[in-house]
């Protein structure tokens, strides 16, 4: 049990790192993801099942979600903008 | 236009990061005070990146160096404060408050899942705050997203028919929704609640969604249905709860009884709050997403 628990914290340190550190936000995101998931397995071993159960669905799930879906939108952004001054240089 | 692919290898290499990205799409709709003409202009941001390369680029890693190490610290001296796992003296095991939730939460509110008796019924205040900001963060989102949407708004995200991608909502969306209304209704007897299963209500709405939505365009819910759902759960929440604080304030026994602890109809007022509750969640986060990739909810 105490390795399984010191194995999951320094997962979740690296995820933590990770998550920060990644340039690409598309892998930060799911390294973000993956940290939602340790931690709500973390929040089970702590003998918290309600925290685990919301952090399984909110963290990992929904604002996973929302937040790929704003990237989406951000690239969508972005390529027009980059469109427009391809554009007006030319 | 750079292809997709490209795009992402730039990205992934760096090239884009917070200056570049506000750079290249620092354009706004303004008023030209010249020809007294809307047009789209540039914006100052171009200038401002100037000054933001010079000598604030090279402190900015060394003072946010400083500031994470300062907070390191800080976080591990209070570490080191707290008590031990589980053990019985600490104040959230022996406090006046925790004593009487965990020895009198089964008697007065009959739920058998003290986490849920405490949050919809001791506390039931902050869970209708909790509600009503959610459904606040989802009306400023509505305004901000859907006015543009008339004429020359952001275009709906298509998503690409993806064969395995259906196939696994197909099997998966209903047996997603049906867990997390089995963890709205159960909130009461076990682990979950209004919050977790809502989520995972509105995780497999969203999954249905994303399949379907090549094909036909609609969603599962109108923009009625949406609000009739969000405003009637706040309503019935807020009377429910308005009741129970009556008559707890006046000394009145309410005449929703806790019941016998386990079965399904008990705990008072607890299961259809959780339903209440769940509504809101499910049906804000699901808004949420259907308004961020365009369209009608």
């Amino acid at each position: 049990m105490d390795y399984l628990e010191i194995m999951l914290l320094a997962i979740l340190v690296i995820c933590g790192i990770f998550t920060c550190a990644t340039k690409n936000l598309m892998a930060s995101l799911i390294i973000f993801m993956a940290y939602s998931i340790i931690m709500s397995v973390i929040w089970a071993l702590l003998q918290a099942p309600d925290l685990a159960v919301t952090e399984a669905a909110v963290g990992a799930g929904i604002s996973g979600i929302l937040m790929f879906v704003t990237l989406r939108r951000l690239r969508d952004i972005r390529d027009a903008g980059g469109k427009q001054t391809d554009e007006e240089l030319s | 236009m750079k292809s997709f692919r490209e795009w992402f290898r730039d990205w992934d290499s760096g090239r884009y990061d917070l200056t570049e990205m506000t750079a290249s799409s620092g354009e706004a709709f303004r008023e030209d005070p010249d020809s007294g003409s809307s047009r789209w202009a540039r914006t100052e941001v171009f200038s401002i990146r100037a000054d933001v390369t010079g000598t604030f680029r090279k402190l900015y890693p060394v003072m946010s160096l400083i500031l994470c190490a300062v907070i390191i610290v800080f976080l591990l001296y209070t570490v080191e404060a707290l008590p031990p796992f589980a053990s019985a003296d600490t104040p959230a095991n022996a406090g006046e408050v925790s004593l009487r939730y965990n020895s009198m939460a089964l008697e007065e509110t009959g739920a058998l899942n003290v986490v849920s008796g405490v949050i919809l019924d001791y506390r039931a205040f902050d869970t209708l705050g909790e509600s009503h900001v959610l459904f606040a963060a989802a009306v400023a989102v509505f305004i901000l997203m859907l006015e543009p949407t008339k004429g020359a708004g952001p275009e709906t995200l298509g998503v690409s028919p993806d064969t395995v991608l259906e196939g696994t909502a197909r099997v998966l969306g209903p047996v997603i929704a049906v867990f997390g209304i089995y963890i709205i209704l159960n909130g009461h007897l076990g682990p979950g609640g209004g919050f977790a299963g809502g989520s995972v209500l509105s995780g497999a709405m969203i999954l249905i969604r994303m399949t379907s939505r090549g094909r036909d365009g609609k969603g599962l819910l109108s923009m009625k249905g949406y609000r009739i759902i969000t405003a009637s759960s706040l309503i019935f929440y807020s009377l429910a709860k308005g009741y129970s604080f009556w008559c707890g304030a006046n000394g009145h026994e309410t005449i929703f009884s806790a019941g016998e602890a386990g079965r399904i109809f008990s705990a008072g007022l607890i299961l259809p709050l959780n339903i209440a509750v769940g509504a809101v969640v499910a049906c804000t986060m699901y808004g949420f997403y259907s308004i961020f990739t365009g369209g009608e909810v």
